[in-house]
């Protein structure tokens, strides 16, 4: 029994949290939100040089073949400096559905470009209104009942749809059908949906994390800095108590999300249910932290020139995103309680 | 990472779980009552014999030297097999291991074996009359005896728990009046049928006089009954409130039983409803069913954060003042799961004491009165909350 990342695991950690500190500043972020594009393929570059973005793919195809476990403590450091672009959809979703579940001719046209960051990818699975980063995406993973399709990025037309979140980029999708390759079918093709959905939540549930983390930090900062009737915010205990439960929240949602890569990377059968509760918890979290954190900046957190918008609202969609907290809270029902 | 144990680890559960479920008592009156209380002292020391009371103690004094997963498991175990209320737990995690680290070799010999084995019963002298979440404002003293070698001591102590049944008190008297208020105080041991101690029970919320009040009039103790060092008594307190072993770092066995026999009251709903129109009340309440699956999952987490946390003690990286978070969360799961299974059971809830109503002989409710006090012991959940902004947040404290 060991519920802790290993050394190596957390070294990779820190430095991709070192370049991302770097490159992707809260200046940037507000650059994403001005910029037509809004992304930064350098970035993305740097991110697949140190393996960042190829890390689930296997290695026969330049990847780093690691698991959910391994990319879980950089998806939390993804989240924590709000990083804009398609990680989760290429790296924790389309990438290990792509190794499991292509024809060959479509995995060697695919996988070795992404793990090389010439590629970035984006998802649809069933159920999923809007895709993100289509604009940029090279391939969509699109999911029509029990067939999985791949569509080149220059074939698809798309409808801007515009979220809360400004350097999130939403869109509706439609394509022709005759550019659309067939991945997987069948039996097998619910089960890559499945997995796939259950990749995406456990993923946003780790980059929930590192939103909220990054929100308490900021918060905390903010109330040791600032003084009212003398003395610092941060000493009265109205302040003190929601900072506390914001810690709290985050704490417990935080092995939950540990134990929902691991039911992944080792194939458990209470999969469902680990995600499920994985996700529900991390969305309840960093719904009640982005509320904690905008309470205690008071009005200068109700400004867009302070930094803290840009995580408020990654919150706001990634919470909803994937399933929100009641979907999932059923889903864990179902498992429990329908015999 | 890895969620499995090890064989030994596994065989040592296998050990555990065929005797509880050959052991276990069924249907115990409240260990908070005079009555109950002798009968689980018999089930305590049935454990001791088979030296199950203690696993984590050095064999020498009567436990199995078990490591902190397998105590994890023991845990696990007892609560699954439905084991009772541990009357003899604030003798074995809270004084216990401030005896390890603190205690000379013959206090050792002396208090370890006798507490494992139950034969000395153990109540905690904390809160005093003008003193409960302010600790350190407490006025019991202990005054200086040359002459026999020891303390006088005077005051009072309250809210303390079975301290109407047990024979020993540990606490914090002031030893050095003109000290600051965290300086001065000292730790001492104290036996219940010393002359000058007067002890009344006080009358719990859930009926059981589980609580006492202790009145010390010029009571001796020796220096043998010194815990740490004279005025050191807060360091020695506080060393251990976080302690892995402590209370603080309370098994997840518990909850985790709790919330599978609230799955299972949901699923007898249907059974139940014969009883009174329960289905207009629970069965057919989404949010209800919500409320089943939160305090599952609540349970689960706290499981989950625990494996996490034993992950980093047994690397030696320490709680510290983390372990006030986790006082908080299985103190505020466990109110929520009673209060779930309370609304599950609508009309019925209020029945007690084996009515002939009473779903479950009514152990919902006082299940749901114990957890009410969670909030309140070992630190109110609001100091809690401070030590959590302060000391892990980084807040200033004033």
């Amino acid at each position: 029994m060991r519920f802790a990342f290993t050394d190596d695991q957390l070294l990779f950690r820190d430095t991709v949290a070192d370049l991302l500190s770097k490159e992707c500043s809260p200046e940037a972020v507000r650059w994403a939100w001005a910029d037509e594009t809004g992304r930064r393929p350098e970035l993305w570059g740097a991110l697949a040089e140190m393996g960042v973005i190829g890390l689930t793919v296997p290695e026969a195809h330049g990847g780093l073949g690691m698991n959910e476990i391994d990319l879980l403590p950089l998806l939390t450091e993804v989240g924590r400096v709000a990083f804009p672009g398609p990680l989760l959809e290429t790296t924790a979703v389309v990438a290990p559905l792509l190794a499991e579940n292509a024809p060959a001719p479509v995995a060697e046209r695919w996988l070795p470009a992404i793990a090389a960051g010439e590629a970035v990818a984006t998802v649809q699975l069933a159920g999923q209104p809007f895709v993100t980063d289509a604009h940029v995406a090279d391939v969509l993973v699109v999911q029509h009942d029990d067939r999985i399709y791949a569509v080149p990025g220059d074939r698809l037309r798309l409808t801007p749809q515009q979220s809360v979140d400004g350097a999130r980029r939403l869109f509706s999708v439609d394509f022709d059908a005759a550019d659309a390759e067939l991945i997987v079918s069948g039996e097998a093709g619910w089960v890559a949906a499945n997995t796939a959905f259950d990749r995406g939540a456990a993923a946003s549930a780790a980059v929930l994390i590192g939103l909220a983390e990054q929100m308490i930090a900021m918060t905390v900062e903010y109330v040791v800095a600032r003084r009212q009737f003398g003395v610092q915010i941060g000493s009265f205990q109205a302040v003190k108590h929601h900072l506390a439960d914001a810690e709290l929240k985050v704490s417990f949602a935080r092995p939950t999300v540990w134990n929902a890569a691991y039911s992944l990377a080792h194939r458990r059968p209470e999969v469902e249910r680990d995600v499920s509760m994985a996700k529900c918890f991390a969305s309840d979290a960093a719904e009640l932290v982005a509320r904690k954190a905008l309470q205690c900046h008071g009005a200068i957190g109700y400004t867009t020139e302070h930094d803290l918008h840009f995580w408020l609202k990654r919150t706001w969609a990634l919470s909803a995103a994937w399933g929100d907290a009641a979907w999932h809270r059923r889903r864990v029902a179902h498992v429990l309680l329908d015999d | 990472m890895d969620l499995n144990f090890t064989e030994a680890e596994e065989a040592f559960r296998a050990e555990a779980r065929a005797w509880l479920e050959a052991n276990v008592p069924t249907g115990l009156p409240s260990g908070d009552t005079r009555q109950g209380f002798d009968l689980h002292v018999e089930w305590e020391k049935k454990l001791f014999e088979a030296r199950w009371s203690v696993v984590s103690w050095p064999k020498e004094y009567g436990g199995r030297g078990a490591s902190l997963w397998e105590w994890l498991i023991f845990e696990e175990e007892y609560y699954r097999a439905g084991g009772p209320q541990r009357v003899t737990q604030n003798g074995i995690f809270l004084l216990a291991p401030t005896i390890f680290e603190f205690g000379t070799d013959e206090q050792k010999a002396r208090f370890l074996p006798a507490m494992a084995a139950a034969d000395d019963l153990w109540c905690q002298g904390w809160s005093e009359p003008d003193a409960g979440s302010d600790l350190a404002g407490i006025k019991s003293r202990a005054a200086r005896d040359d002459e026999r070698g020891g303390w006088v001591l005077n005051g009072q102590k309250t809210w303390t728990t079975r301290g109407a049944f047990c024979n020993w008190v540990f606490g914090l008297f002031r030893t050095d009046p003109d000290a600051a208020r965290h300086s001065g105080m000292t730790y001492l041991m104290v036996p219940l049928d010393a002359p000058g101690v007067t002890v009344r029970g006080v009358e719990r919320l859930d009926g059981d006089e589980g609580f006492a009040e202790v009145f010390f009039d010029d009571v001796f103790v020796g220096d043998d009954l010194v815990l740490g060092g004279v005025n050191e008594g807060w360091a020695v307190a506080m060393a251990t409130t976080s302690s892995e072993r402590g209370l603080t770092l309370r098994s997840p066995g518990r909850f985790c039983a709790a919330a599978d026999r609230l799955v299972d009251l949901w699923k007898r709903r249907s059974a139940l409803a014969a009883i009174g129109d329960l289905a207009a009340v629970g069965a057919g309440d989404p949010a209800l069913r919500d409320d089943v699956a939160q305090s599952w999952m609540e349970a689960e987490a706290y499981r989950l954060a625990t494996l996490a946390d034993v992950s980093g003690l047994v690397e030696g990286r320490s709680q510290g003042a983390r372990s006030s978070l986790t006082k908080i969360f299985w103190s505020e799961l466990d109110v929520r799961l009673h209060e779930t299974a309370l609304r599950l059971l609508g009309p019925t809830a209020e029945l007690i004491d084996d009515a002939p109503g009473a779903v479950d002989g009514g152990a919902w409710m006082k299940g749901y009165e114990f957890s009410l006090s969670g909030p309140i012991y070992a630190g109110t959940n609001e100091i809690q909350r401070n030590v959590v902004a302060e000391r892990v947040l980084g807040l200033p404290r004033k």
